[in-house]
């Protein structure tokens, strides 16, 4: 069994309320039971109440699996890249160090790297992944493309991520505003602001009629 | 044709010939060797030249070449040989003898693997030697009692055959067998049950090898079965299957799941460049905490460039491997946050 083709999974930081809903959820996957691989983030409590939740963007050509001595992991033929093999993978941290968006986790206690596989074991069975299904305010969506599309009226998906001089093209979609210029997100952009918190205020106004699915595009 | 080939192809054909002279000699001009057991020899000579062919092809792989590399000159480095040494006793202990790690993900899966693995090393420490005439047992001048175990042409000790050792030395294979049939039980139980193994298994990877054992060990056990209480009966055709499940083992072991026996001794090489490291560590440029050794840091960004990544920033002011994991999660929200609302945006 495998991902359907139709489906893919959307984040939209910009809407997370940091519940944690997605962090309790994740550890009841069975592919990784009892261990959340969500990262849930908070940028600078000080400065503001955002938080980003950070899941594996499954990248079509994943750094992670490039850099593993072991060859321990694997992409499976509907894009979604695995957790290490449990036989292979000898620890080494490469993986987790190489990540661009710094997803894997190492669990040095069991000797193995771990990380989010878009609940392959629901995925794979058409079902929704367990922190796509709780999150609330649908920071983290799984779905049809058109559906979203039509539904987010500001804003649109993109799988382009710039880091440095690296483009990555991924199989999950983050959320950008459909007047935005650029068809991919320049990670490293932000390499040097402090905080965005100092200027949400004055665009909460944006976001919060995004979320409600107003027209302000 | 590529030089790792050329490389993989010499050094498996050198490592299969040095196993043929070693049968050669280790069963005296082969005057000890069994030809009935031509056909083990023969899947182990083929096993040999596949294994050291995929295991030099392996290494040709950026990141593992440089493990490879960086783990043997740690390894020996002078004011850490010793140390080294200890921990990898230590290591060898734990991880080899007791596979702790996989205990510690699951008890049933710790359970099955260690009596599995314990089965299988058993087993080939018994059957290898016997099978390439490395060791038999001579009849000691006048006493037929005993026995005196011959190891590569030399005789060594002798024990009396009917005594609790000679029981034990002669039923090995019986030991080793109920080893591995309770680990493979085990291991099924696991896969029948367990969604996460279902979702991702498949026939070839991980239930085949688990059949083979199985079959390997329930026909050793038969052939006992038969000499002992059913006076040779079906003998002749359960020798045969037993024949056949082993050398289709001996053939699949480049191929399958059993390749990672090879691989998991990188498990040292890897944890001496760890704890070597942390003698080092390189902080993150964006929130100078400490994330990794600088050795480690340092071999990624040269691996990355190898693989034909460029994670080099645009403005020329560091590499972004130099950024925490956790900062990188932080950069992936700010800068989405930022194109609601930064100089990107097209006012509508």
């Amino acid at each position: 069994m495998t991902v359907s083709s139709e489906m893919a999974f959307f984040v939209d930081a910009n809407r997370c309320i940091g519940c944690q809903s997605c962090v309790q959820a994740c550890a009841e996957c069975d592919t990784h039971k009892g261990h959340s691989m969500i990262h849930l983030e908070t940028i600078q409590r000080a400065d503001t109440p955002q938080t980003v939740p950070v899941v594996c963007m499954h990248c079509d050509s994943p750094t992670c699996a490039e850099v593993c001595p072991a060859d321990a992991i694997k992409r499976t033929s509907d894009g979604v890249v695995q957790s290490a093999k449990k036989p292979r993978c000898i620890a080494c941290n490469n993986c987790v160090l190489s990540c661009p968006f710094g997803v894997p986790k190492m669990e040095t206690k069991f000797e193995l790297m771990m990380k989010c596989d878009m609940c392959y074991d629901r995925t794979s069975e058409g079902k929704k992944p367990m922190c796509a299904t709780v999150c609330p305010s649908q920071a983290l969506t799984f779905g049809p493309k058109e559906e979203i599309i039509r539904q987010r009226e500001s804003s649109t998906p993109v799988n382009e991520f710039k880091f440095g001089n690296q483009l990555i093209k991924t199989k999950v979609y983050m959320m950008v505003p459909k007047t935005t210029r650029q068809n991919y997100i320049d990670v490293t952009a932000s390499m040097y602001d402090s905080s965005i918190g100092q200027s949400m205020e004055e665009h909460l106004e944006d976001v919060s009629l995004d979320f409600l699915g107003g027209t302000n595009g | 044709m590529e030089t790792e080939v050329k490389k993989s192809l010499f050094l498996a054909t050198l490592f299969t010939i040095f196993l043929s002279i070693m049968i050669w000699v280790g069963s005296r001009n082969l005057a000890h060797f069994d030809a009935a057991l031509v056909g083990y020899t023969f899947a182990s000579l083929f096993a040999v030249f596949a294994i050291v062919y995929r295991y030099v092809m392996w290494l040709h792989r950026p990141p593992t070449a440089l493990y490879w590399r960086r783990g043997w000159e740690l390894m020996f480095k002078r004011e850490h040989f010793f140390s080294n040494l200890k921990f990898l006793v230590g290591r060898i202990v734990t991880i080899i003898g007791g596979n702790s790690f996989i205990w510690k993900r699951d008890k049933e899966r710790g359970l099955a693997h260690w009596l599995i693995m314990w089965g299988c090393i058993l087993a080939a420490a018994i059957t290898f030697p016997l099978v390439f005439g490395w060791l038999y047992f001579l009849v000691p001048d006048g006493d037929l009692t005993s026995y005196k175990i011959v190891i590569f042409g030399f005789p060594t000790l002798a024990f009396k055959i009917e005594t609790t050792l000679g029981h034990l030395i002669f039923h090995g294979l019986v030991v080793a067998s109920v080893l591995v049939i309770s680990g493979v039980m085990l291991a099924f139980r696991r896969r029948m049950r367990d969604r996460d193994a279902a979702v991702l298994q498949t026939f070839s990877e991980d239930i085949m090898p688990l059949l083979l054992l199985f079959a390997i060990s329930i026909t050793g056990l038969f052939l006992t079965v038969s000499y002992t209480w059913l006076k040779g009966y079906g003998y002749a055709f359960l020798s045969i299957f037993h024949a056949i499940t082993v050398i289709f083992t001996l053939i699949s072991l480049p191929f399958g799941k059993f390749f990672h026996i090879f691989m998991r001794p990188a498990q040292f090489g890897v944890a001496i460049y760890k704890k070597i490291g942390k003698e080092k560590m390189a902080r993150c440029i964006r929130c100078n905490t400490e994330y990794g050794s600088e050795m480690h840091i340092n071999d990624l960004m040269q691996v990355q460039k190898k693989l034909g990544y460029n994670y080099e920033m645009t403005d020329g002011t560091g590499h972004y491997q130099k950024v925490c994991p956790r900062c990188r999660r932080l950069l992936l929200g700010l800068s989405q946050g930022k194109m609601w609302h930064g100089p990107s945006i097209e006012k509508g």
